[in-house]
């Protein structure tokens, strides 16, 4: 692996399903009645939040803390950064504070980059999202989801349909999973508003239909992405009653889809728009599992990238 | 003082000695007199004119001044530069065209034409005192709300209207500002990928064939900057064709770079209008060739190193162009044969000058005209470094690009004010 995680990029197909491995085997390991590894034991790692996601958050701050490392928390949004002090002053106090990671989300598209590349810091940089960009580790959790739940694929996901519906021209969750899922072989389709996709998808290694109705019953997976209400202002959407009727996974929809299919939502959930609480607490829900696996997957960006002590060692 | 520059090539290919003496030149041919300097090999163009430039003064002083502007103009072999109306204080009365005049006088590299603002405070609402400027000390003949678009119809209709009274122009920035809220770059495969908000083609082209139609409604002249689509060259060619008075620019970067470039997130690829696509930069191209698009202006925009040394969407629109400008020109115009030296003097210097009225400028090199001219070097190479930049800011896309062609002496009304590519200290009294 390469020293920072920006994009899904910057991942070959092996890199992926080696993460994935790893996570699973850090699962294991981490599942009894001791949750914790020494494996990164001395090493520092910085949250370097400029938006609020207590989530993404608390999931990277657990990964690290049960790889044993020094967690510091930045969140730099209301503080002085907000105005005034840079990405590139914080980074250079992060870098004389001796951080070896900077997980860090941003607002802006391509902060993570330009963090990465700028020469302000040493420290190996992991994208936890970054404008409307991309956001890989959510992608990597949701692929460790997905195999998870069609654990007699064996990991292999050549033809499983997936199916993402909603704000995809926003979506940073869309773009990484889109990347993602491409690598590994599945189909993807993008279900959304033709205001809601971006000029330029007929370049994206997917499908796309303006009809949540057309295909439901053919997908695997259906991913719902969070919507956000200012998007009405700006005339995406009529209204939320419309966007739901056409876009939100309800009842019926959820009755429709196939034997064996699951629903994803990365969260945080608008339950009643996008969608429905019956779907979200469903049996083919595995939102809630999305959660603890994002815990095993960010584990296992974080020991693959600081090169902690061989796994082989510790669980022995 | 006479001087004389010796085996000196024309834009024709014709070897001579060109005689100057005082701010003119006295003599095309044969005589040498005076101190004599040696050109073989180089040739002497007519200085070159920029219609669009950024000078900061007054009130951003840290990124550019007029002086240090006029430095990075004769550096890159203008003798003629316009500085945009977008200052603090807006250039939008008599007396701030005034004082840029007068500081252009005084740094005395070469002429500094201020451009007034079409609209009070740039907001689009209001006509500035465009009448005022026009009679002022700086005798204002473009006027421009570059940076915004003059969106609202009837303002620039009633603009428009307004500067046929002394022979003005209005050069329209066009943006429509509801199409490109927030955006950030060229809308395309690239913006979806980045996830970078969109600035489409439409948004510009929209703007163009509106004023078209009204510059043609008040029989008025409309110049268009810094044109960059490929949708934007077929208006204007089809306005030409039509007899509608509409001149049009594009800068130097639009002609070489593409939005690929924003795949690194670097701000100094951040510039209003976005580049464009591969097909949009060919189109540009055949456009300044076949005479459409009349000007090569460089939308010079210099910024201070935090404004650009920082995330994308917090960084500054715009690049520097002075230093650069004719050598871009070299590479995307003359390398690939679509241009010759004699067209390229026509956009660099007899154009704009004639669109600016800038009498002074642009003159044939011939016995009896203002000695305002530039010596380059047609078969140099040089690699771009930002920091020997005369600009005060260092934000240049070509830093570390070898480019073609370079300027060797620039001569503002006789006086050399650069010579052997370097500032000589001496300036116009």
């Amino acid at each position: 692996m390469n020293n920072h995680l920006l994009s899904i990029n910057d991942l070959s197909r092996e890199e992926i399903l080696n993460v994935l491995g790893t996570a699973a085997e850090l699962e294991k390991i981490t599942s009894g009645p001791t949750k914790k590894l020494p494996t990164l034991r001395g090493r520092t790692v910085v949250n370097l939040f400029f938006e609020d996601s207590t989530r993404t958050r608390i999931s990277f701050e657990t990964a690290a803390k049960r790889l044993s490392a020094d967690v510091i928390n930045f969140s730099a949004k209301g503080s002085s950064v907000s105005k005034g002090e840079s990405l590139k002053d914080t980074a250079q106090t992060l870098q004389a504070m001796g951080a070896d990671a900077v997980v860090i989300r941003h607002g802006s598209s391509g902060a993570a980059q330009r963090l990465a590349d700028s020469g302000w810091i040493s420290a190996s940089v992991i994208n936890a999202g970054d404008g409307t960009h991309e956001h890989p580790t959510q992608a990597l959790l949701d692929a460790f989801t997905m195999s998870k739940s069609f654990p007699e694929r064996n990991g292999d996901f050549t033809g499983l349909k997936v199916a993402i519906v909603g704000d995809i021209l926003h979506s940073r969750v869309a773009r990484s999973n889109v990347l993602l899922l491409a690598k590994l072989g599945a189909e993807v389709t993008l279900i959304a508003p033709p205001t809601l996709l971006p000029v330029g998808i007929d370049t994206w290694p997917v499908r796309t239909s303006y009809d949540f109705d057309e295909s439901l019953e053919s997908f695997d997976v259906v991913m719902m992405l969070r919507i956000q209400l200012e998007r009405m202002n700006n005339f995406y959407f009529p209204s939320e009653r419309e966007y739901s009727r056409r876009y939100g996974l309800n009842e019926n929809r959820l009755l429709r889809m196939k034997n064996g299919s699951i629903v994803m939502h990365p969260g945080p959930m608008n339950r009643g728009l996008e969608i429905s609480a019956a779907s979200a607490d469903s049996s083919r829900s595995v939102i809630v599992d999305q959660v603890g696996n994002g815990v095993s997957t960010r584990m296992a960006v974080l020991y693959l990238l600081l090169g902690g002590v061989p796994l082989s060692e510790v669980s022995s | 003082m006479t001087y004389t520059l010796s085996g000196v090539s024309l834009a024709n290919g014709e070897v001579t000695n060109v005689v100057i003496s005082g701010n003119s030149i006295v003599s095309v041919g044969a005589k040498v007199d005076g101190e004599v300097i040696d050109c073989s090999g180089l040739m002497v163009l007519p200085g070159f004119v920029d219609l669009h430039t950024h000078l900061r003064e007054p009130g951003k002083e840290d990124s550019e001044t007029v002086l240090t502007g006029s430095r990075a103009a004769v550096k890159g072999g203008f003798t003629a530069v316009s500085a945009m109306a977008n200052t603090s204080p807006v250039s939008d009365t008599a007396g701030v065209v005034e004082q840029v005049f007068r500081l252009g006088k005084e740094a005395g590299l070469c002429e500094v034409f201020p451009i007034g603002a079409v609209t009070v405070g740039l907001q689009g609402e209001k006509l500035s005192e465009i009448g005022a400027m026009a009679e002022s000390a700086a005798r204002v003949r473009v006027f421009s709300d570059d940076g915004k678009c003059v969106s609202d119809p009837l303002v620039m209709r009633r603009a428009l209207e307004y500067v046929k009274a002394f022979g003005g122009v209005i050069a329209q920035h066009a943006q429509d500002p509801r199409l490109t809220e927030n955006s950030q770059m060229n809308e395309g495969e690239v913006s979806s990928r980045l996830g970078l908000a969109g600035w489409p083609a439409v948004a510009e082209e929209a703007i163009i064939a509106r004023d078209i139609l009204l510059a043609d409604h008040v029989k008025s002249r409309l110049h268009i900057c810094h044109l960059t689509t490929k949708g934007g060259v077929e208006l204007v060619r089809w306005a030409k064709s039509q007899g509608i008075d509409v001149t049009a620019e594009v800068t130097p970067h639009h002609l070489l770079l593409t939005d690929s470039l924003v795949e690194s997130y670097d701000p100094v690829y951040k510039v209003n209008p976005p580049l464009r696509t591969n097909e949009d930069v060919l189109a540009l191209r055949a456009g300044l060739a076949d005479g459409t698009i009349d000007i090569v202006a460089t939308d010079h925009a210099p910024h201070p190193t935090e404004d650009k040394e920082c995330e994308w969407s917090a960084a500054a629109f715009g690049m520097l162009g002075l230093e650069t400008a004719f050598s871009v020109i070299a590479k995307t115009m003359v390398e690939t044969g679509l241009m010759t030296w004699g067209q390229v003097s026509q956009v660099l210097s007899i154009n704009p000058a004639r669109i600016g009225g800038y009498a002074r400028q642009g003159q044939e090199i011939a016995q009896g005209s203002l000695a305002n001219l530039t010596v380059i070097d047609t078969t140099a190479h040089w690699t771009v470094d930002r920091e020997l930049l005369a600009s005060k800011s260092r934000n240049t896309p070509f830093h570390g690009q070898k480019l073609p062609g370079k300027v060797i002496h620039t001569i503002f009304e006789g006086v050399l004010v650069v010579q052997g590519s370097e500032l000589t200290g001496m300036k116009h009294e």
